[in-house]
């Protein structure tokens, strides 16, 4: 069971309009899939019996800049039965900034998603908690985005070195 | 001053010194740090503290509380979601009270200085710290030579100048201005 | 009665903020607060080449500092290609340092949880005996805790002369010392009756979780990856995975995650032991070999996306990288933190406890906050 046959099962289920494209060169192998209603799609990679993928390790999110104006969320995820690696990707506005949330499927995507929120300023819609972990509540900004002015005195302390 | 042992005690129990001498002595040989590990320095003082380079030789028993501790050992990195909390922390201690900065992180920001955005570069941005032990991290002899050159920083006080309520009226001079 | 316990606080973990909500003496809920250490790793690895990120790398899990260089490095030596061609006796040495680190981190992981039940004779034991450790690691690399050791290609110094032999006295001085660790503080009465039956954590919701390493081999599954990756030189070494079985109660509990460490250190004994074998027999040290032969000048990997995770003595670190093909410094690379996982399952696994079980809940969950918060 490698990305290949993980691909076409996955565009066989949801279709094309869904399962975007497919990327060998990735170090796991990648599958993009579309922003919105993507959940049936995680719920299934979960369950199915061929696929089992029970452990999500971790959510990165990207920011591309403003030239580009995109942003990503990707996703990697393990399978301890069948070990199976892959990787999901999800592009998405830079404008806009919103992705389903995959919290009720892998609980651990709770706080991965609270964390991208904080740096990124990216917002997932179902989340039961959205707010920032890391930083303090009243932070100014987000900083991991290329295009972000840090705050000159925070609390009435410098920032800067 | 001499040791104290070291008088003849012929008078029959007494000892001659002076109010200053003595006070100083008493300060400096049972410092109370309430440790406040944060990260990696953290554990160097625990290191420091436990079998191989006994601290409590020197008579430096940590305390968890800041109401019972003398002296703060900042050890770590401080960001800005606990700078708050520090200086509280140094508020709530009581009189003659010193800060030992431990660590290039707490000195000046450290490795963080450049990209670190939520690092506060330097410990002293938020509480007044009368000793520096550099290091990254400091080994335990360096802390305990920090911890010597406090002590010798506490000799040289007097009572009749206090240097903690001096350098507080220079604080809060230095905040009107 | 809401409360909190703050992140100064006397336990040894560090800045860990936990609000606790109670009914009494029963916790109902406890939401964790973290940050407090939030040091911007992300944002330095995205400023400089990926050879200066290692030591920024080591300060984000400071028990295991070599563990984390190892992942990192062998990431990217994975995305440069040049995996094969890093020599045998280099491989070895990563696994020693990697294995000696383990150790380490497991004695303080163990001794301050000693600590926080309130057994204080272990951790002044384990500390004595982790100086040593620290002491062969200084005369190694200079460094007694944050090394910048393994480098992206190779090492940076061979071992020195005479490591070999220290290191097997080191390995026969300690074993009986695990033994009387074991009969102080494991199988003491006091500690079981604190520790057994507390914070029962079932496969299922580790998994879905996300919970890696000890915490997740003591509620009986066997998965190291180590086993399951085979990177480096680990398929050539013989060395058992121990899991949680519930001997003194229930499988999961906070008695298996520290049995399993314990046993994990005996476990690290014998992979040193088999590396310094190999490294004085087949792999002599020789006078033309330079451990920094590979280290590439100009590190440009291709273009893509990769994610490496490697065994740390806490759980799986990953690391996430994104490259553009153009220049040494990556787009993105993301840490995976295992204690930050870990962590996110104390709410749930700390429910209707006393306060005290939820102090041996902590710190059975062996976090170092630099990598919850990275």
């Amino acid at each position: 069971m490698n990305a290949d046959l993980i691909f076409d099962l996955l565009k066989a289920s949801f279709g094309q309009k869904k399962v975007l494209q497919i990327d060998l060169n990735d170090q796991p192998q990648s599958i993009e899939i579309t922003a919105q209603e993507n959940r049936a799609l995680f719920t299934f990679l979960r369950d199915d019996d061929r696929l089992y993928f029970d452990m999500l390790s971790s959510i990165t999110g990207i920011d591309n800049g403003p030239e580009v104006n995109t942003m990503e969320v990707i996703y990697n995820l393990y399978s301890i039965p069948f070990d199976l690696h892959l990787m999901v990707k999800i592009k998405f506005d830079r404008e806009t900034p919103l992705v389903p949330t995959v919290s009720d499927i892998w609980k651990t995507a709770n706080w991965h998603e609270r964390e991208i929120f904080d740096l990124l300023g990216i917002r997932f819609e179902g989340h039961p908690d959205l707010r920032r972990i890391l930083l303090p509540s009243d932070w100014e900004g987000h900083p991991l985005r290329k295009d972000d002015i840090l705050q000159e005195r925070y609390h009435g302390i410098k920032v800067d070195y | 001053m001499k040791g104290l042992h070291d008088q003849e005690l012929s008078q029959g129990g007494v000892i001659v010194s002076n109010i200053d001498d003595l006070i100083n002595w008493a300060r400096l040989s049972s410092l109370w740090p309430m440790g406040f590990g944060l990260a990696c320095c953290a554990i160097e003082m625990m290191g420091a503290m436990a079998t191989g380079y006994d601290m409590d030789r020197l008579g430096v028993f940590p305390r968890a509380s800041p109401r019972q501790s003398d002296v703060m050992i900042v050890a770590g990195t401080v960001t800005f979601k606990m700078a708050d909390r520090v200086r509280r922390l140094y508020e709530q201690m009581a009189e003659p009270r010193y800060v030992i900065s431990m660590g290039s992180c707490s000195n000046c920001g450290g490795p963080y200085w450049e990209h670190g955005y939520h690092v506060v570069k330097g410990v002293d941005r938020i509480i007044p710290v009368d000793v520096y032990v550099p290091g990254c991290p400091p080994r335990p002899e360096a802390l305990i030579g920090g911890f010597m050159k406090l002590q010798e920083k506490i000799r040289g006080a007097s009572s009749v100048k206090p240097l903690a309520l001096e350098r507080l009226m220079e604080n809060e001079e230095n905040q009107k201005v | 009665m809401v409360f909190n316990i703050g992140p100064q606080h006397p336990s040894t973990h560090g800045v860990l903020r936990l609000e606790v909500v109670t009914d009494g003496e029963i916790v109902k809920e406890v939401i964790p607060h973290i940050g407090y250490l939030h040091r911007c790793f992300e944002k330095h690895a995205e400023s400089m080449p990926f050879n200066q990120t290692i030591p920024y790398v080591d300060r984000m899990d400071y028990m295991s500092a070599m563990n984390s260089e190892h992942a990192y490095a062998m990431g990217v030596e994975r995305m440069l290609g040049i995996t094969d061609q890093i020599p045998k006796r280099v491989e070895y040495i990563r696994v020693l340092v990697a294995e000696l680190n383990r150790i380490a981190s497991h004695f303080v992981a163990i001794g301050t949880y000693g600590l926080d039940i309130g057994a204080f004779t272990p951790f002044l034991w384990l500390m004595r005996d982790r100086e040593h450790i620290l002491r062969l690691l200084e005369w190694t690399c200079g460094a007694r805790m944050l090394y910048n050791y393994i480098w992206i290609g190779g090492l940076y110094y061979d071992l020195p002369l005479q490591f070999e032999e220290r290191c097997a006295e080191f390995s026969a001085y300690l074993k009986p010392k695990l033994e009387h660790l074991e009969t102080l503080l494991i199988t003491n009465k006091i500690f079981i009756e604190r520790t057994a039956k507390v914070g029962v954590l079932p496969l299922d919701l580790a998994v879905n979780y996300g919970v890696t390493g000890p915490m997740l081999r003591g509620s009986g599954l066997k998965y190291d990856l180590r086993r399951v990756d085979g990177y480096s030189v680990y398929p050539e070494l013989d060395f058992d995975i121990p899991i949680g079985t519930g001997a003194m109660g229930t499988v999961g509990d906070c008695w298996d995650r520290t049995y399993v460490r314990m046993q994990e250190c005996h476990e690290s004994l014998k992979i040193i032991d088999q590396c310094l074998t190999k490294l004085t027999h087949e792999l002599k040290r020789d006078k033309d070999f330079n451990p920094r032969a590979l280290v590439p000048k100009k590190i440009r990997p291709k273009a893509g996306d990769y994610y490496v995770r490697a065994e740390n003595p806490k759980g799986e670190l990953g690391f996430f990288f994104r490259t553009d093909g153009r220049s040494d410094i990556p787009v993105r690379c993301k840490a995976r933190g295992c204690s930050f996982v870990n962590l996110s399952v104390l709410p749930e696994i700390s429910k209707g406890v006393m306060i005290s079980d939820l102090i041996a809940i902590v710190g059975s969950l062996d976090l170092v906050l630099g990598e919850v918060d990275r």
